[in-house]
């Protein structure tokens, strides 16, 4: 299908981005990768006056390091993600859970913060950053910077802390350097969006977690972390009943929702075995 | 000379040669002719409104901002088009009391599912029609909706209030009243005495065809012959339905099927889409097109299956079958589809499938509801047929504590007793089950996969497997002609060819069948290659447009080549009879010595002889040629069989099942098929893994799911889940060969036969690993939550019908910003 | 209407067009590059798929003002001087296709695959195609294809 009649608007600078948007108000799309927003656009779910496509600002793609810190540019695809060296090194949960959306051709025009901007419950890399604490460097009006932690940027199904006027330019994540990391994405069929998945990076000493960080993909309208599971595994043994038992708490507090492929009860006996999987891959990696 | 230094190219017989394919070429470069690309002068686009209601009166349809929008030509209703927009007909009343809603392309009063069309806009571009088709308003108000089959069948809520019933047709088989069985009550109350007696409710779920190539449909008014060129599997149909319902006659009509990108079943219609083009395009005089998104496609254009299957078989307490009664409850969707109300019955002689059953009873009632309308999809009646029974034989199995093959062979007809006439009442002409079954099971491994299953099973192992049996046939090549009116199907069974001689040597063949993937140019090349001895390269096969191929029925059923490579036989022959005097006319011998053999007609017993080139250059030019001759070789043959033909098979599937989560992987696909000579070895592959995917999907992916409002929820590819590579494995294929005895080549039709045999085989494999824990069924499809759940229950009976919902990923909210 | 400069299939064109147009529509009605088809609306099936500066893309995901300056290979450019591309060989020998309408993405894709891991196995090759649907072969004949184009050994 053909979507509405809009402006197509290609800024240059963050700055005549800002401008284009505060001039547009809500009648504008930012469009990132576009490969969620150009469905939307095509059902017509959406009809904005103007897209502003953020892909002719230098700058905004990349991936680069600031101390303990990987920089990644919003506007960087999902597949330079996958293949950073710097991202495997340091933030290893990262890079294998964006090896895991969508498929190639998605992955190679969608973004990093494209996806987490879309904020859909069943994406799946809000769990790994999450995960990673990463921080969002988001600009809004006048050129007025803030950063957000993870923990405060998924607000709800398809909301984030990017307020209207605002651009997310980049997604900072802490070094996770050494840390084990599996994503557990659970699917029917392999072209489908995340049933449930778990994020899981761990830090190992001998035979033991020192530190472990797990996301839940798709167990409520934002992705979740599964503190009392962290908690539980530190000082652990990386063996299946150890990790089993730790993993039991995985969908306390979860609300995920009942649809085609399975109800939410399923989902949450889903989220316990993944995370079991995802921890013990990931301390085994 | 020898006939090899001669003729090098046909020395090796192209009858059972992996050629590959002619029509590769342009389908791998892009250069290929799909109705969508097709632009005429003046070309206007169309843009359908749809009903988002499944049931509802048409209040109101207001139409004036959408005139008045840019480009717009025309904004037309149901009531604008009145009868000249003609009737959607329904081919096959399997009764004649059959009840049948008028089905006309666009209603102007009552809606009855979400999806059809109430209003068409006509613009200079697609997008220009699309943007004004917005701009209809349409006032409905909503009725209530019959959606569950069931129920329906109790007419609880009508889904055309004006026929008092939801019930379109009952349509009964009995064995002892037709006098090919006993009586199945009888079999059924001596096997409950002192036998065994399963019954079982199976559900056949909805399922959708998603051929890839959207529908797409142009018209052309202009000109003496109006012309329609449309993604179908059946332009001869089309053309018939167009000249009976809108009053051109059938001579000023030509209809192409250009490349069509696949049907199974699912272009075997006559749509309302096509019928409002062609209305459209006549009123307006000008050239209209209409490529349907694919969203409108899943919503609209026909699904298959959905059926409640109640089965009873009654054996005795040695496992020896004696009795199967079938009562199916079959979904018509809201209208009777062409062939709609008679999938069913095509199943009906074939759940006694392989087996020896000397009692069988089947009925049928067909059932109205507000949804998509339903007809063939591959297979069409004869999966759901096949899946009920070696569900059954494996529940039989169960209960004797046996392996699932012991009750077969047990059963089933012995090599030795071929031809043989079922219970049905069908004389199945050949096969060999056992030959089949020995070489499914050696390439399988089944003793060795049966083994590790114990080991698994017996050490608790987180991962269990499961081995699914299915040892199916079908009847297929549809159909023979007096079969077909006895079972009051509205047309024939034959098929038509024509061989024409061209001056130059080459040779064209026109077949009736329609391809739209098959490969019959190049599978019919071979045969006509090898039948009058001319290169393969040529042979060209033209079909697919009703000028050039004016006479057919196109394809479907796996019919093209077992009915319509008969009638290219049989044409071809007539060729070389006509031939015959020719040459020896220009040898100076008698007719009853000349021998042809290999392209060549010689005298017998001398090295005096001619090309059959060299006879058709000889005709052409019609220099010399017999006295009284007409100067052409040229020939047709209409071919109507004589017999359905009976492909079978042993498939194995082995998969693994992760008992924590439900999920299923599939391990191994072992098939050993049983369809009589192959043409083309790499053409049927083709067929068998395409088919054997198809018939996985419904055992594990797909369901066409309604909510509770009418609205079809998997409505998209997000939600409606083809499988993609990733998701399958490669196949293990393999054939034996028992000629068909009722056709010249000796073939057995093989479009069907891998979607057929494949979904038993899935779900007894399913079944097979859960039954250590209690488990005797789980609903199609096996989704991983009904498998979990089918464990954690113990085998306590759950019918859980899928949960009606999706969650939104491209979300119309204002927050995402992708 | 926006004015673009897209160089598709070596052959540089500059058209207007609105900024709503998809870049498949493009290719396809103004530049009469018909062999690149739209299979849904969702951005699922692939069979639009062509390379947007060498690598794949869905071309009904792009808009056609997005590939102004850029370079698109569609499956019409595949072929040089009448000489199939490798990839196009392989799909023949290896009946890898049926109604063919899924073609030209699932080659274009094939080839993407390859670009990015030469040598794959069969679970990366499956993995590699999971945007691209076909719904005749049973991708049974197209991963042999691959196999065939990447020079291993391929079963039956």
């Amino acid at each position: 299908m053909i979507p509405v009649q809009f402006d197509y608007l290609a800024p240059e600078s963050v700055e005549d981005a800002l401008a284009a948007l505060a001039e547009a108000g809500d009648d504008a799309k930012i469009m990132a990768g576009g490969q969620s927003l150009l469905p939307v656009l095509r059902l017509r779910l959406n009809s904005p006056e103007k897209v502003i496509d953020l892909s002719r600002i230098p700058g905004l793609r990349g991936i680069s390091e600031e101390g303990d810190t990987i920089v990644i540019g919003a506007m960087t695809t999902h597949s330079d993600v996958v293949e950073s060296e710097l991202v495997g090194q340091h933030a290893l949960l990262l890079q294998k859970t964006v090896a895991e959306v969508a498929d190639p051709q998605i992955r190679h025009r969608g973004t990093l913060g494209g996806a987490l901007v879309h904020a859909d419950p069943a994406g799946d890399i809000g769990a790994a950053a999450l995960a990673l604490d990463a921080e969002f460097v988001i600009v809004g009006p006048g050129g007025a910077t803030r950063t957000v932690p993870a923990s405060e940027f998924f607000v709800d199904l398809f909301e984030t802390a990017v307020q209207e006027g605002e651009l997310l330019t980049q997604v900072r994540i802490p070094k996770h350097t050494g840390w084990g990391a599996r994503y557990e994405k659970f699917v029917r069929v392999a072209h489908q969006w995340a049933i449930v998945a778990v994020a899981a990076t761990v830090k190992m000493e001998g035979g033991t977690i020192t530190e472990a960080r797990i996301g839940l993909t798709n167990m409520g309208s934002i992705p979740l972390r599964a503190t009392s599971v962290e908690a539980a595994l530190l000082g652990q043994p990386a063996t299946e009943e150890a990790v089993k038992a730790a993993s039991a708490t995985a969908a306390d507090g979860t609300n995920p929702p009942s649809d085609l492929n399975g109800d939410s009860d399923y989902r949450k006996h889903l989220a316990g075995v993944l995370t079991r999987r995802a921890v013990l891959a990931a301390a085994g990696s | 000379m020898t006939l090899i230094e001669d003729r090098p190219d046909i020395a090796v017989k192209e009858i059972g040669r992996e050629r590959l394919r002619k029509e590769d070429q342009r389908l791998i470069t892009g250069r290929t002719k799909w109705t969508d690309n097709i632009t005429l002068p003046g070309m206007l686009h169309m843009a359908m409104v749809r009903s988002p209601f499944a049931h509802a009166n048409i209040i109101n349809i207001n139409v004036d901002a959408a005139k008045a929008a840019p480009h717009v030509k025309a904004v037309l209703t149901g009531a604008d088009l009145g009868d000249g927009q003609g009737v959607l007909i329904n081919a096959w009343a399997i009764t004649t009391d059959q009840k049948t809603p008028v089905h006309l392309p666009m209603p102007s009063a009552r809606v009855s599912f979400a999806g059809e069309i109430v209003a068409v806009v006509v613009a200079r571009t697609a997008a220009a029609a699309r943007d004004a088709a917005e701009l209809v308003d349409v006032d409905y108000e909503e009725l209530p909706a019959a959606l569950d089959l069931r129920e329906n069948a109790e007419d609880k809520v009508l889904a055309h209030p004006d026929l008092g019933t939801n019930k379109s047709a009952f349509w009964k088989f009995d064995s002892a009243e037709a006098g090919t069985g006993g009586n199945v009550d009888e079999a059924i109350a001596t096997a409950r005495a002192e036998g065994i007696v399963i019954e079982r409710d199976y559900r056949q779920q909805r399922l959708i065809p998603a051929f890839m190539e959207p529908r797409s449909v142009v018209v052309d008014p202009t000109g003496e012959q109006i012309t329609m060129w449309s993604a179908t599997q059946v332009p001869h149909i089309v053309r018939f339905a167009l000249a009976a319902t809108t009053g051109v006659p059938e001579s000023k009509i030509r209809v192409i099927a250009p490349d069509v990108g696949g049907g199974f079943g699912g272009k075997l219609q006559v749509t309302p889409e096509e019928w409002i083009a062609w209305a459209v395009g006549r009123r307006l005089g000008k050239p209209v097109k209409y490529t349907e998104t694919r969203s409108e496609s899943l919503m609209a254009a026909h699904h298959g299956r959905d059926q409640w299957q109640k089965l009873t078989l009654a054996a005795t307490k040695e496992g020896k079958v004696t009795g199967l009664k079938v009562e199916l409850l079959a979904d018509l969707g809201s209208y009777v589809a062409v062939v709609g109300g008679g999938v069913p019955v095509l199943g009906a002689f074939m759940f006694n499938a392989i087996y020896k059953f000397p009692a069988y009873q089947f009925t049928c009632q067909t059932v109205f509801s507000n949804k998509a309308w339903t007809d063939a999809y591959r297979g069409a009646g004869r999966p759901e047929a096949t899946f009920g029974i070696e569900r059954l034989m494996d529940e039989l199995a169960n209960e004797l504590g046996v392996d699932p093959f012991v009750v077969r062979e047990m059963n089933w007809i012995t090599h030795e007793e071929f031809p043989f006439t079922t219970v049905a009442g069908l004389e199945y002409d050949s096969g060999n089950y056992e030959a089949a079954t020995a070489k499914a099971k050696e390439s399988f491994g089944y003793d060795a996969l049966r083994a590790e299953q114990k080991q698994r099973r017996d050490s608790g192992d987180r991962v269990q497997l499961g081995i699914g049996v299915s040892t199916f046939t079908e009847m297929c090549g549809l159909a023979p002609s007096r079969v077909l009116g006895s079972l009051n199907y509205g047309a024939g069974g034959w098929e038509h060819a024509s061989v024409r001689m061209l001056a130059t040597g080459k040779v064209e063949v026109v077949t009736g069948a329609s391809a739209h993937g098959q490969g019959h140019e190049t599978a019919f090349s071979q045969i006509i290659a090898d039948r009058l001895g001319v290169p393969f390269e040529d042979v060209e096969v033209l079909h697919g447009d009703t000028q050039t191929a004016p006479k057919g029925l196109d394809t479907y059923g796996s019919r093209s080549l077992v009915v319509g490579g008969e009638a290219l036989v049989k044409a071809a022959d007539k060729v070389i009879e006509k031939a015959r005097p020719v040459a020896a006319h220009l040898l100076e011998a008698s007719v009853d010595d000349i021998e042809f053999s290999a392209g060549r007609f010689s005298v017998k017993g001398t090295d005096q002889g001619l090309a059959i080139q060299e006879i058709a250059g000889a005709v052409f030019v019609a220099h010399n040629l017999p006295d009284g001759m007409e100067p052409s070789l040229d020939s047709d043959a209409t071919y109507d069989p004589i017999n359905f033909n009976y492909p079978h098979g042993t498939h194995l599937c082995a998969l693994e099942i992760d008992t924590e989560t439900g999920q299923i992987t599939m391990r191994k696909y072992t098939c050993v098929d049983d369809i009589g000579n192959v043409i083309n070895p790499l053409i049927v592959s083709g067929q068998m893994h395409g088919g054997l995917t198809q018939g996985i999907a419904q055992a594990l992916f797909e369901e066409a799911v309604y909510d509770d409002s009418g609205t079809l929820v998997s409505g998209s590819f997000v939600d409606y889940l083809v499988p993609t590579a990733a998701d399958m494995i490669s196949f293990d294929i393999g054939h034996t060969t028992t000629p068909s005895l009722t056709n010249t080549l000796g073939t057995k039709g093989v479009g069907e036969a891998g979607t057929i045999a494949s979904t038993p085989a899935v779900v007894n494999a399913v079944v097979d690993a859960l039954r250590q824990f209690g488990v005797d069924d789980v609903q199609m499809p096996c989704t991983p939550e009904r498998v979990w759940k089918a464990i954690q229950s113990g085998g306590q009976k759950q019918q859980v019908p899928t949960e009606a919902a999706a969650v939104p990923h491209f979300d119309e909210s204002e927050g995402g910003t992708p | 209407m926006t004015r673009i400069t897209v160089q598709v299939d070596d052959e540089s064109y500059t058209d207007e067009v609105e900024p709503r147009t998809l870049l498949v529509h493009y290719l396809r009605e103004q530049l009469g590059k018909t062999g690149t088809v739209v299979g849904c609306d969702t951005s699922n099936c692939g069979a639009c798929t062509v390379h947007l500066d060498g690598r794949s893309v869905k071309s009904c995901n792009v808009l056609a003002v997005q590939a102004d300056g850029h370079e698109v290979t569609t499956i019409e450019g595949l072929a040089k001087n009448g000489e199939l591309h490798p990839m196009q060989a392989a799909f023949h020998e290896c009946h890898a296709l049926q109604c063919g309408y899924c073609t030209p993405g699932m080659i274009m894709q094939s080839i993407d695959l390859l670009n990015e891991n030469p040598t794959p196995t069969e679970k990366e090759i499956r993995a590699g195609l999971e945007g691209n649907l076909c719904r005749c072969t049973g991708y049974h004949n197209i991963v042999r294809a691959v196999q065939t184009a990447s020079g291993q050994e391929v079963a039956s």
